[in-house]
């Protein structure tokens, strides 16, 4: 099969995920307490304002007919045509196209996702190399024991303690928000504030985005380290064992050359899979995160319209976030056999 | 002066449970040129004294005692830096199993070209890919194929990629620890074959480790027996087809089969290899031994020359011996 056949066919694979995906977090939605009729009125309403809200909102229906209204909106081509997005339905609360809040929202999210990812990447497989080339020694132990408490420690609470150190006490990086507000944010390209202002060469901006993503991205990227650390620490051993390393000593290689080259160029391949399995582990973090840095990114928006039983908006969200970790496993198997050349695709 | 020079080399493995000896007080010496078998069971140290050579005991393991001269440098004494230089160069190693003995992600020029440009810094890359080719092609591979990745080569094949890494830098030593013992009977003969042509063109000395006593008798001038870590027969192959002294020599002959005797009885040894955490006291043979006496249960046998280029790790000879052969010589 060649690699186009088999990008197409993932990409049509996704569809029966997304729908299967899709129909339980409709049903959940629905089944869960709370009436987003209800939400819309401070004092008790009467039934009949009550009646024409329902009507407004569309569920007046039977579950059935909502539910292929609201297939039948996704798959409307000219609606995608026309916004760049498809049609998400209107916020139960705002009344707003669900596809645009969910389309301004995003590109935080992934900003934060990325960032977060190399962070974590980065530690964690830096100290599980470290970890594994000094076993069992106290360096070993102490790295192990990091691994553990970061693999535990929750996420607001790091978070918390980041924005006490380093943006009360020391006053060296903002506790919120994308960018400083004094500063405008740069025109969109792609969304994402440091790629935008390094697009127009504006580096005054650039730091400025950097400066707002460290705490936020820092947090996420060390509570997901820990796993990374022991998967890789573990993979190491394992790999550092083998003949191939040992008769690459035989040789009389680099000891750099060994460990990066020989055991970790081998070992990454099952950290690779991590990553991609990491990456919804990831998303949920990010809702936590966002929330704790007032960082105005889909995990947010999910848990201001959860407050509002708002189900347009949170089955709209959830399908990105499928959709998001979908593509970036495809993206994992497509680097795995660009990797491995004992995988062809 | 020869080339290596190894004397009372004991290795140690401290574990939890014990301290296993896996070679103790082992001494020989190898000239340019020459070839050396080790030949052993399983768990009798060959392996392990065939690492020590380019120090490579696998962990835990420790050299606690004795000198490994390679051209009158000790290199039990060099620093790690000083030691990389000497692997692959100097003294090369062959593993057993060629199927994982090559990087699964990287080419098969890229090993060759990697090693030569490690210890010679000054060659170019092209140079280092022409170079290559030329190994390439006398191991009987395509030169093309440097291009393909382990996993799309036989075992065999690679175990000639695996002689031609060793080889490719000219080395005065190379290791062959258990060459064959992973590929099948027909590949093993060609590979020998190779090893051997490969050895006389460039004049190298060769240390084939081997549990087949035949594969050694047939291409080796010298062979140490080894059994728990000891040296219990160190002798030349033409001696060791006349006359092997050692009863467990003795023994390994008599269960290799001859084609040419067809109602030949094949002897195994009685028992097992000991335990190597609890070894017996005296000769590490004794519970097998046909011949042990008292004094082989209480005291260890020392190495007695019982001729030119012979020597046995055995009370049957020597002064306390019984056996006749101990008349004829000293």
């Amino acid at each position: 099969m060649g690699l186009r056949s088999y990008i197409i066919t993932r990409i049509l694979l996704t569809i029966p995920t997304l729908l299967l995906l899709l129909s339980m977090v409709f049903l959940i939605m629905r089944v869960l307490p709370g009436d987003p009729v209800a939400l819309h009125f401070e004092k008790k309403a009467t039934p009949e304002q009550m009646e024409s809200m329902r009507r407004a909102l569309g569920l007046d229906t039977p579950l059935w007919t909502q539910y292929i209204e609201y297939l039948g909106g996704l798959v409307d081509i000219g609606y995608i045509l026309e916004h760049g997005y498809p049609n998400l339905g209107k916020s139960m609360q705002t009344f707003e196209e669900v596809g645009g809040q969910i389309f301004s929202a995003f590109p935080a999210t992934l900003e934060l996702a990325f960032y977060s990812m190399i962070i974590a990447s980065v530690i964690g497989i830096l100290l599980g190399v470290i970890s594994s080339k000094s076993y069992n020694s106290i360096l070993d132990h102490l790295i192990r024991g990091v691994g553990t408490v970061t693999y535990a420690v929750p996420i607001f609470f790091l978070g918390i303690v980041f924005q006490l150190i380093f943006g009360v006490y020391l006053r060296w990086l903002p506790t919120g928000l994308r960018i400083n507000p004094a500063v405008d944010p740069p025109a969109t390209i792609t969304g994402l504030y440091t790629i935008d202002s390094l697009l127009q060469g504006n580096l005054f901006k650039f730091f400025e985005s950097l400066k707002a993503l460290l705490l936020p991205s820092l947090t996420l990227g060390i509570i997901l380290s820990g796993i990374f650390i022991r998967m890789t620490r573990t993979n190491m051993l394992e790999t550092l064992r083998l003949d191939f390393v040992t008769a690459a000593k035989a040789r009389g290689l680099k000891e750099s050359t060994v460990t990066y080259g020989y055991a970790l160029r081998n070992a990454f391949l099952p950290i690779l899979t991590m990553m991609g399995l990491q990456f919804a582990i990831l998303l949920g973090g990010a809702i936590l995160t966002e929330t704790t840095f007032s960082w105005p990114g889909l995990g947010r928006y999910i848990v201001d319209r959860i407050n509002f039983r708002d189900y347009t908006a949170i089955q709209g969200a959830v399908v990105v976030f499928g959709l998001f970790v979908t593509l970036v496993s495809l993206v994992v198997d497509i680097l795995y056999a660009y990797l491995d050349p004992r995988i062809r695709l | 002066m020869p080339l290596l020079e190894i004397g009372s080399l004991t290795v140690d493995y401290p574990t939890s449970r014990g301290t296993i000896r896996a070679v103790e007080d082992v001494s020989f010496s190898l000239k340019k040129g020459e070839t050396l078998g080790l030949a052993g069971e399983s768990g009798s140290g060959k392996s392990t004294l065939g690492l020590s050579i380019i120090r490579l005991v696998p962990y835990p393991g420790v050299i606690v005692k004795g000198h490994i001269r390679i051209d009158e440098t000790d290199i039990v004494k060099l620093r790690e830096h000083e030691m990389r230089s000497i692997r692959g160069r100097k003294a090369a190693y062959i593993f057993q199993d060629p199927m994982t003995s090559l990087n699964p992600v990287k080419r098969i020029g890229a090993h060759f070209i990697e090693l030569i440009r490690t210890h010679e810094p000054n060659t170019g890359k092209e140079e280092a890919f022409e170079r290559t080719k030329t190994v390439v092609e006398n191991l009987g591979i395509l030169s093309e194929r440097i291009n393909d990745y382990p996993h799309q080569f036989s075992g065999g094949m690679r175990q000639r990629i695996m002689i031609g890494l060793a080889i490719a830098l000219n080395p005065d030593l190379v290791i062959a620890d258990e060459p064959t013992t992973a590929l099948d009977v027909i590949v093993q003969a060609k590979i020998l074959d190779l090893l051997e042509s490969l050895r006389k063109v460039y004049g190298m000395a060769l240390i084939l480790i081997s549990h087949d006593l035949s594969i050694i008798l047939e291409r080796c001038d010298k062979i140490i027996i080894m059994y728990a870590g000891h040296m219990l027969e160190y002798v030349t192959s033409i001696e060791m087809h006349r006359n092997p002294k050692h009863p467990y020599t003795q023994g390994l002959l008599q269960s290799i089969p001859n084609i040419e005797l067809s109602d030949q009885k094949l002897v195994a040894i009685p028992g097992s290899p000991p335990d190597m955490l609890n070894p017996p006291k005296g000769c590490r043979f004794w519970p097998r031994c046909s011949y042990a006496k008292k004094i082989c249960r209480v005291k260890e046998p020392p190495l007695i020359k019982v001729g030119r280029n012979h020597f046995v790790r055995c009370f049957l000879y020597g002064k306390k011996g019984v056996h006749v052969e101990r008349n004829r010589k000293s």
